[in-house]
């Protein structure tokens, strides 16, 4: 791929990407429009995360790239394979040895490092989107600090459900201003959005980039009432044992039996490395024979 | 016991190489050439170049052969290409009176000079399965004319001279690129005709007939429908002139729309422009239509809600590829979305019979 400038994208589009991420730095939560490239992936399968990676990598760096947790889930393999091949730089399954981890869907359970970048993927940047389709309009709301729509819609799901009926992509507020959607991770991972490492969010087709800097305070929306309540499957990891991650329900045999699994596989990886075994786990040499 | 799922790196390697084998199909056909394709499939390469933004036969034809004939796969593979193309310049805007037209009618004028030239159109063809080329049978060569000596003068500068139509103001500004900066809203006309022209032909002719149907009508006639090969010219500061450096086939309609005045203008008419690459009648017809609708509020038009008025919703929509990219992105796994929902769902079913700590959903 040696007619590809270092990570495909040419360095003036990445200085344009870069400009539009230290704006989003600078204003947590904001969406700043940028000239989004059409890549040579779908819209809608990581063409936002892949430029803002694309934006931050160095030679130097160690990449990590994973869908719904998983390293090998296969659009993770195929950004994972693009960036091998277009920047090769170094790539890495462990958590802690990655300098930049692009992800769709979850934060990882290890908490991260200050020198260490989060690049999400996002399909709909916009908060408000479904309670307001024109983009017209949301950004005015945004611009006023006009979310009482929001309010009113978590309020309806609490009247009518008795609780905030989001489980995915629940919207938070950024340091008391910007009312930001933090990608369809689930609402068990909104705590660990102040963290340590920079997030970047890369919305391609809706060409918009956002950030949280290190320690930037996040709260999820709720009433004092009804307070946030991150959530998981009411289980232990069958094959780590662990009780503090989000766990994956997989269907086993033909009766529909279950079992829970970590969905970040590292992060089980590791545990069954130091001997953690699960109710349905061998032990950890045996699962890698 | 239960060992996850691996392998996913050699699944899509092997997926590849069946597709690979797929494409290629029965290895006792005759391969397809890129030529070929270029020459006898010229209609959909015309439309992955419109589509694509990339003027180029034998780009677009090759697209079409690793497409395997999906043309939004082709018009896609040839946007991922023409974005990492390098810019060396910006050519003057196409003089599309001069152009040496293959097919040029009008539907408002029984005739005006340069004549009706039907040209290679599927017009007027009795649409019956033509048995004769599954035989491979040659065909006849056309008759020919003598061109047309001179340029062939746009139908629409003779109602203008009336003041009969409205005049559109030039515009000096230099136009902006949506490959190159974020859309924004409201956007002026030349950003909506740069987005219309590489939107989807099916979108567009569907708006378009939305408009026809009476949501936004605009009784459109095609004043000028004119298909042919267009000069393109380049300043190279070096030299310190222009040259004409290639030429592309475009297809140019101009409609001629009703117009019944405002308080502080006189019934008139107005226009809508298509204006596409290669062959591409049912597109820039479609174009022009939808163009017309957009317009409703500089000509201080009535907004009726319809669709093809709804400049946002135009235009977020019309691109193919952003739609089927995302459209499609629901075949990944979700399967971490889809597990909050399924607790909350059991949460939610728990609390509503009341018997909290009851598995319902299982």
């Amino acid at each position: 791929m040696s007619d590809y400038n270092f990570a495909y994208l040419d360095e003036q589009t990445k200085r344009m990407i870069r400009r539009a991420i230290l704006k989003a730095l600078a204003i947590p939560g904001y969406q700043v429009p940028f000239a989004s490239r059409e890549m040579p992936m779908p819209y809608g399968w990581g063409t936002g995360g892949v430029q803002v990676s694309a934006a931050c990598l160095t030679p130097g760096d160690t990449f990590k790239v994973i869908d719904q947790g998983a390293d090998d889930t296969t659009n993770a393999i195929s950004i994972r394979k693009f960036f091998e091949k277009t920047a090769g730089i170094a790539t890495t399954e462990e958590t802690a040895q990655a300098s930049l981890i692009q992800t769709r869907h979850r934060i990882p359970e290890a908490a991260l490092s200050e020198d260490q970048i989060l690049v999400y993927q996002v399909p709909i940047p916009e908060p408000l989107r479904f309670l307001e389709p024109s983009e017209v309009e949301t950004r005015k709301m945004h611009s006023l600090e006009e979310y009482g729509l929001m309010h009113v819609k978590l309020y309806e799901d609490i009247s009518q459900h008795g609780a905030i009926a989001t489980a995915y992509a629940y919207p938070v507020k950024v340091e008391g201003r910007y009312v930001m959607d933090p990608s369809p991770i689930p609402k068990f991972d909104n705590p660990k959005l102040s963290m340590a490492a920079i997030q970047l969010f890369g919305a391609g087709r809706e060409q918009r980039i956002y950030a949280l800097p290190p320690h930037t305070r996040v709260v999820s929306l709720d009433f004092e009432d009804h307070p946030f309540e991150p959530s998981k499957a009411d289980h232990d990891c069958d094959l780590c044992g662990a009780s503090d991650s989000y766990l994956d329900e997989v269907i086993v045999d033909d009766a529909g039996g279950r079992m829970f699994v970590c969905s970040d596989t590292d992060y089980c990886r590791s545990r069954r490395a130091a001997n953690h075994v699960g109710a349905q786990g061998a032990p950890y040499e045996d699962a890698r024979a | 016991m239960y060992v996850a799922v691996k392998g996913g790196e050699r699944a899509i390697d092997n997926a590849h190489a069946w597709l690979a084998e797929e494409r290629r199909g029965d290895r006792a056909v005759a391969e397809l050439s890129v030529a070929q394709i270029r020459e006898q499939l010229s209609l959909a390469v015309n439309r992955v170049m419109a589509e694509g933004s990339l003027y180029d036969p034998d780009l677009a034809a090759l697209a079409i052969k690793q497409a395997r004939g999906d043309l939004i796969e082709a018009i896609f593979l040839i946007r991922a290409y023409r974005t990492t193309l390098p810019r060396f310049g910006v050519s003057h805007p196409v003089k599309t009176s001069a152009m040496r037209c293959d097919r040029r009618i009008s539907a408002t004028f029984k005739d005006a000079p340069g004549g009706q030239v039907l040209g290679p159109t599927f017009d007027y063809t009795h649409r019956l399965l033509d048995f004769k080329l599954a035989a491979e049978g040659e065909v006849a060569e056309a008759p020919e004319a003598a061109p047309q000596p001179g340029q062939t003068p746009h139908i629409m500068g003779y109602l203008n001279r009336e003041g009969l139509i409205k005049e559109e103001v030039p515009d000096e500004a230099t136009p902006p690129d949506l490959t190159r900066e974020p859309m924004e809203l409201p956007a002026t006309r030349a950003l909506r005709l740069q987005a219309l022209t590489r939107g989807d032909e099916g979108f567009i002719l569907s708006l378009a007939y939305s408009t026809q149907r009476g949501y936004a009508r605009n009784h459109a006639f095609v004043g000028e429908l004119r298909i042919g090969a267009v000069a393109v010219e380049i300043d190279i500061p070096e030299l310190g002139f222009t040259i004409e450096f290639g030429e592309v086939v475009l297809t140019e309609c101009e409609t001629v729309n009703q117009f019944k005045g405002s308080k502080t203008e006189l019934p008139q008419f107005t226009r809508g422009y298509g204006l596409v690459f290669g062959q591409t009648e049912r597109k820039a017809i479609a174009m022009a239509l939808v163009d017309r609708a957009l317009r409703w509020k500089e000509l201080g038009e009535e907004d009726q809600g319809a669709p093809a008025q709804d400049e946002e919703f135009v235009l977020m929509h019309a691109d193919n590829i952003q739609a089927t990219g995302f459209l499609e992105h629901i075949k990944l796994p979700h399967y971490v979305d889809f597990q909050s929902e399924l607790e909350l769902v059991r949460k939610l079913r728990r609390e509503a019979e009341g018997c909290a700590g009851q598995e319902v959903a299982e």
